[in-house]
């Protein structure tokens, strides 16, 4: 864990300077900032304002999904929409219930907007501000409102009248014990929805624009560069953050190589790869494969691979691949074509095993059903994320 | 007996027509040849298990008590895994008649994004068989093809409840016939990466209908798989199933379907911590399920439900989605309005099936036209057909309401009454027209008699059912 935390440091700092820890703890809002290319999608950033909103210490937060505040009262449908927003790459703004360190939930306004590269165009990170909602009614169910005389009352009357007097108590308390089987079987009164109101929508904008000018300014100390919307259309080679993240979640070390790009490079690496074999991720993304071979790897599996690639087939080989400091290990090697929305050909995926390690996981599953299981991810990751438009392009 | 002529597709390498099957079953004297799941081949056969954990509460993200340590992203869980992995292995060992991930796919413009797919190679060019589709409770017919016929390569792995509470897998455990497992088996017809299909205890040959059991076992499955990508789904007969053996299907689709993104209104909660909204703003309606206390609750609530649409004669569709946290239920009436002519060739020409998937937004097209020219203006027309109009959807739901109201009483426990025992003499019918009968109808229908036998649970349920049809009522 302490090397991931180590990951999201050094990746936040890289692009803004230690210095924007500082000027966003200035802000006094509730906001969290994720980076969608470091597997799980973790918070980076914490601000004060939400640690004192929810009760957690920065150590309990940074380094963990979104979804840890979520609860069983929190909106199946609200969080549905909030995780298409993520994979599309759009700005939302829904009113969600979430859960404090200590359990209790709570309404609030969330507003998430995107920053994006200024020269790739990549989603580089997500930005998420909350305006806890400040209840005024107790809303109920169809928004009738049971503990109020007038209408409820006459309500009663009515249901009285249609359901038999007699089977029925007469009794008006009665009744609203009878309601009451509605409520929260916890003993929380918390509404069943809730909205913000134009102040706090107003909060939120301008909490947004405050940390984008934040983030702005100091991206431009690095020279990597952000801006609040999509500047350049992202180029050749290009993997979605929705990708990232689904890819995030294979546990296998596997490579995306792209064949139609030239010499075929590797576009995607998966943390496992990179620590099978000792090299960073900027060192090995955008270079063809072939690093990975070495003085004694048998030639005529290289070509095995080669026409299993221009054949458009699967195949799995053994082959002796070298490791950054120049040891060698033997790769069971599964390669497989990929198809995206279109039917064609995407990428190739490469999944390595190293040979002599356990040959079953904990769970038992066999090397090579969890390489299988590995490629039916990615597939369906791939297909699935190409049907859509594609990202927005504002 | 309404029957209509359809060209099915085929779920497995050993669906035969069924007039070559009766031959074939006349003529076989002992052993198949075929490896299949039936007495001839089963002895020693062995497959992998996965035995589930069973689940009583829904795990909170944090417990009341302070949070749970858990990961940041949960990776792809065990299930997913197993269920990915045989399934890649099935299609490099060739056993599907076409690669699914070679078919175009798009979504279509527009608010729902319906999500359109072309398929030629899915609907065989056979001649058609007749459905009968006026019958929603068949006896099974072991002359029909049935998921015993299946070859054992077909199978990916037994699916059961582990004894000790913990999750467990054997690469090859034995198959216990006495006990008559339930197998995960592919689709060889998929209409989507990883399409697999759910038959409960399928040596037990029960025909094509939801038990408590059963609909139990398939929201253990979607909930263990824990990805709101993997989806089980249910076709009654009359809704659509081709085969009278008890099956549910499920695929990955890592994009919402329309049919969860529309919006809901809540009903009630019932006395289980179930919320029953109904669908707002959609083609079909329908009733979304949520919440329960446990997921047992939840899964008895939607079973009640579908077990009085079953007894109604009513067909059915239902679409268990997000980890098995929200099930969609949907009544249809198409293929009765199918067999007696009610619906224009220009649907019937397009030959797509509304089941299941095509009711929460996935449309499998054979024709290239039909995928050229598909718009959220045609998938809506085509959805529309198969709805119930508003007014028998409201009878229906009457039904099912007090289906769930009777089947939460039972499981209420201390059915105090609110109702006294006193005599229940109804009065003159005068205060009964007091209100429109239709916002109640399960109340008049009912004699006051049985009505004060019903514990508190089943009136409290009742009449927050009227009270949301009159405030729905006053608001029109």
């Amino acid at each position: 864990m302490d090397s991931q935390l180590g990951l999201i440091e050094q990746s936040f700092n890289n692009r803004y300077t230690l210095w924007v820890h500082e000027a966003l703890d200035e802000l006094p809002d509730s906001f969290t900032i994720t980076d969608p290319s470091i597997s799980g999608h973790p918070i980076v950033f914490a601000s004060r304002g939400f640690l004192k909103m929810s009760g957690f210490s920065r150590a309990e937060i940074i380094g963990r999904n979104g979804r840890m505040f979520q609860g069983p009262r929190t909106n199946r449908r609200t969080i549905m929409e909030i995780r298409e927003a993520i994979r599309e790459e759009r700005p939302i703004e829904v009113n969600l219930l979430n859960y404090k360190k200590d359990g209790t939930p709570f309404w609030m306004l969330f507003k998430m907007s995107l920053v994006f590269g200024k020269e790739d165009g990549r989603a580089t990170h997500f930005v998420a501000v909350q305006v806890p909602i400040v209840s005024r009614k107790h809303m109920r169910n169809s928004g009738m409102s049971y503990s109020e005389d007038g209408g409820g009352s006459r309500l009663r009357e009515i249901v009285f009248g249609s359901c038999r007097r007699e089977v029925c108590s007469d009794s008006l308390l009665d009744l609203d014990r009878v309601l009451a089987l509605d409520s929260d079987d916890t003993g929380l009164e918390i509404e069943d929805s809730c909205e913000a109101s134009d102040l706090e929508k107003r909060k939120a904008a301008t909490a947004i624009d405050n940390i984008l000018s934040v983030l702005t300014h100091y991206s431009q100390l690095t020279g990597r560069l952000v801006c609040g919307k999509r500047c350049s259309l992202p180029g050749m080679g290009f993997i979605s953050s929705s990708l990232y993240i689904s890819l995030g979640r294979i546990k296998q070390s596997f490579v995306l190589i792209d064949p139609h790009l030239p010499d075929m490079p590797m576009v995607y690496a998966s943390d496992a790869f990179l620590k099978l074999t000792g090299y960073d991720r900027n060192e090995v993304v955008g270079q063809n494969c072939r690093f990975l071979n070495g003085v004694d790897t048998d030639t005529t599996v290289l070509y095995q691979i080669k026409e299993s690639i221009q054949t458009e087939q699967a195949c799995t080989v053994r082959i002796l691949n070298y490791r950054k400091d120049k040891s060698s290990f033997w790769n069971l090697l599964h390669i497989s074509p990929i198809r995206n929305a279109s039917g064609k050909i995407a990428y190739f995926a490469a999944v390595h095993t190293e040979e002599g390690c356990r040959n079953q996981d904990r769970h038992g599953l066999s090397l090579e059903m969890r390489q299988l299981s590995a490629i039916g991810a990615i597939k369906v990751a791939v297909r699935s994320l190409s049907m859509g438009a594609g990202p927005s392009k504002s | 007996m309404l029957r209509i002529k359809r060209v099915p597709t085929v779920v497995s390498n050993y669906q035969k027509e069924e007039t070559e099957e009766a031959a074939a079953a006349a003529r076989r004297v002992s052993g198949c040849g075929r490896n299949c799941l039936n007495k001839c081949c089963i002895q020693g056969a062995k497959l992998p298990l996965y035995a589930f954990k069973r689940v009583n509460k829904f795990k909170t993200e944090m417990g009341v008590h302070g949070h749970e340590v858990r990961e940041p992203e949960p990776p792809v869980a065990f299930l997913d895994s197993l269920v990915l992995g045989e399934w890649e292995d099935r299609v490099q060992r060739g056993l599907f008649r076409y690669d699914v991930t070679a078919c175009e796919t798009r979504v279509i413009p527009g608010q729902y994004g319906f999500i359109a797919q072309l398929n030629e190679g899915r609907h065989l060019k056979k001649r058609p068989t007749e459905f009968r589709v006026d019958k929603v409770l068949q006896p099974f017919d072991g002359n029909k093809f049935n998921f015993t016929k299946v070859g054992q390569e077909e199978v990916l792995f037994q699916f059961e409840a582990s004894e000790d509470g913990e999750v467990q897998f054997h690469p090859s455990a034995p198959i216990d016939v006495e006990n008559s497992p339930s197998v995960v088996a592919i689709n060889v017809s998929p209409i989507e990466y990883g399409h697999v299909l759910l038959i409960p205890r399928v040596l037990e040959c029960l025909p094509q209908r939801i038990d408590r059991d059963s609909f139990l076992l398939a929201l253990y499955m979607a909930a263990e798989a824990g990805n709101p990508y993997f989806r089980l789904g249910y076709n009654s007969l009359g809704a659509f199933a081709t085969i009278n053996h008890l099956h549910f299907q499920a695929y990955y689709m890592a994009l919402p379907f329309p049919i969860e993104k529309a919006p809901t209104k809540k009903i009630i909660s019932t006395g289980s911590g179930v919320k029953i909204s109904e669908l707002l703003n959609y083609p079909v309606r329908g009733l979304v399920f949520e919440g329960g206390n446990s997921l047992e609750d939840l899964s008895n609530t939607v079973s009640d439900a579908c077990i009085c649409l079953q007894e109604n004669n009513i067909p059915y569709n239902v679409l268990i989605a997000d980890c098995g946290k929200r099930i969609f239920l949907l009544p249809q009436c198409y293929a009765e309005k199918q067999a007696l002519g009610e619906v224009s060739s220009e649907l019937l020409d397009t030959q797509v099936n509304p089941a299941v998937w095509e009711i929460s937004g996935h449309m499998v097209l054979k024709r290239k036209k039909d995928y050229e020219e598909a718009s959220e203006e045609n998938a809506w027309r085509l959805l529309a057909e198969v709805s119930l109009s508003e007014e028998r959807y409201q009878e229906v739901n009457a039904l099912i309401f007090e289906a769930i109201a009777r089947g939460d009483d039972a499981n209420g426990g201390v059915a105090e009454s609110v109702i006294g025992e006193a005599d229940a003499k109804p009065k003159s019918g005068g205060e009964v027209d007091a209100i429109n009968k239709n916002s109640c109808p399960a109340m008049v229908s009912g004699t006051p008699e049985c009505l004060v036998l019903h514990g508190s649970r089943y009136c409290g349920l009742m009449i927050r059912y009227c009270f949301y049809k009159l405030a729905s009522a006053m608001t029109y």
